[in-house]
């Protein structure tokens, strides 16, 4: 398998910032406008988040290229991978529970919830769509999860900010979530044009 | 049906479409939401869609309730989501590829929507058939209103035109920032004040009262 290393640094840059996952995707905004609030469990998420987006890419694509190919199951690419994904997280918590607990006490609800998370499992088809190799996978997976982590984390930083600002009472919570999500997409674009597609 | 199952059943339909309407008041499921209302037939689509594998799983999970074990029940209800998930994809690459093409992966990644599993967790499995098929539709049509109403917006303000026919009058200059993210996560805040603003807190209010 040769690598491309010109091919790897655009999957990087398209992942993290052209086509951030959040701000461009649309994707895992449920964590992103739920538990954008407190900084700490915003990089312990993002953390998480990356970690197992890198894991389950690593694990789907052997499991599409060496099974479901073959055997002419190709249709069956959601089930299978929603079932890898879920499986794997459950291992990672049993794992963090026994051998570090206050890492899992940590990251507590947040760990299980990844499962859900349109993120892990949208990387996982895309990879298959896009037919990349292994290494690109893993590469797209990790800065993915990266590129989550950044929007998570800037998000957060604003609205820990206007916690003490007076809103309107209609605008507090979601909305105005929302228009500074609008507002960090507005700067992301920016981005579009650095790799041409 | 007895009098009262036809009322709750009635409670059941509207609390989807209005006071849990699963967009602007619960927030689930907002990825397709506003990754693929550029234009109000992408938003029907993904709403029709949802609806259906809603309905699906909402009856699957109410008719096995009393055999699933509480330990396993998530994986056996992401289980039957993705099985109606995939049924809707290959039903719809079969008969409409066009909107296919459109929506792409986001009916795959359906799986994942916290409505559907939310309904199957806090609904269906705890509900009889019927009232879970109407709860089904509720929140499916809730849904669908939600992705029309956005996609509505962003398609007129955006390309001037709404279903595809033109509305807007000659020399209209779109705003090409409302088919972009941008306008997804602007217009969704919006509509979202507004609705607080006159609508659900107004009523709070006059509850409170």
């Amino acid at each position: 398998m040769e690598i491309d290393f010109g091919r790897l640094a655009a999957i990087i840059i398209a992942a993290i910032f052209v086509n951030n996952f959040v701000l461009t995707r649309f994707l895992g905004l449920c964590p992103f406008i739920g538990i954008s609030r407190k900084l700490d469990v915003a990089v312990g998420m993002g953390v998480s988040m990356t970690f197992v987006v890198t894991m389950s890419s690593m694990l789907t694509w052997p499991l599409y290229r060496f099974v479901l190919v073959p055997f002419g199951l190709e249709y069956l690419n959601i089930i299978t991978f929603i079932l890898i994904i879920a499986v794997f997280v459950q291992l990672v918590e049993i794992f963090l529970r026994k051998f570090n607990p206050v890492l899992y006490q940590a990251l507590g609800i947040y760990l299980p919830l990844i499962t859900c998370n349109c993120v892990v499992l949208f990387v996982a088809l895309l990879n298959v769509q896009n037919s990349l190799n292994f290494v690109e996978s893993v590469v797209q997976g990790f800065s993915a999860g990266l590129g989550f982590a950044l929007a998570l984390i800037v998000m957060t930083s604003i609205r820990v900010r206007l916690e003490t600002a007076k809103l309107p009472l209609a605008m507090r919570g979601a909305p105005i979530a929302f228009i500074i999500a609008g507002l960090m997409s507005l700067a992301f674009l920016g981005f579009s044009g650095l790799i041409a597609e | 049906m007895s009098k009262d199952t036809l009322g709750c059943a009635k409670n059941c339909f509207l609390n989807g479409i209005c006071w849990e309407n699963p967009t602007f008041r619960l927030m689930l499921g907002l990825c397709p939401t506003l990754a693929v209302t550029v234009t109000a037939i992408n938003g029907l689509g993904i709403g029709l869609a949802a609806m259906f594998v809603l309905l699906g799983s909402n009856i699957m999970v109410s008719l096995i309730k009393n055999y699933v074990p509480p330990q396993v029940r998530i994986p056996c209800y992401i289980l039957i989501i993705a099985t109606f998930v995939t049924i809707a994809k290959l039903l719809l690459q079969a008969y409409v590829p066009m909107l296919y093409a459109r929506l792409g992966l986001f009916v795959d990644i359906m799986v994942v929507n916290c409505i559907i599993l939310g309904r199957a967790e806090a609904f269906a499995s705890k509900n009889s058939v019927g009232i879970s098929a109407v709860d089904a539709l509720g929140m499916g049509l809730g849904f669908t209103l939600a992705t029309v109403t956005i996609g509505s917006i962003r398609e007129i303000l955006g390309s001037g035109s709404f279903f595809g026919k033109m509305v807007m009058a000659e020399g209209f200059n779109p705003a090409i920032g409302m088919i972009l993210p941008p306008g997804a996560f602007l217009t969704i805040g919006l509509i979202m004040a507004g609705l607080n603003r006159y609508f659900y807190y107004r009523r709070e209010e006059q509850r409170g009262d």
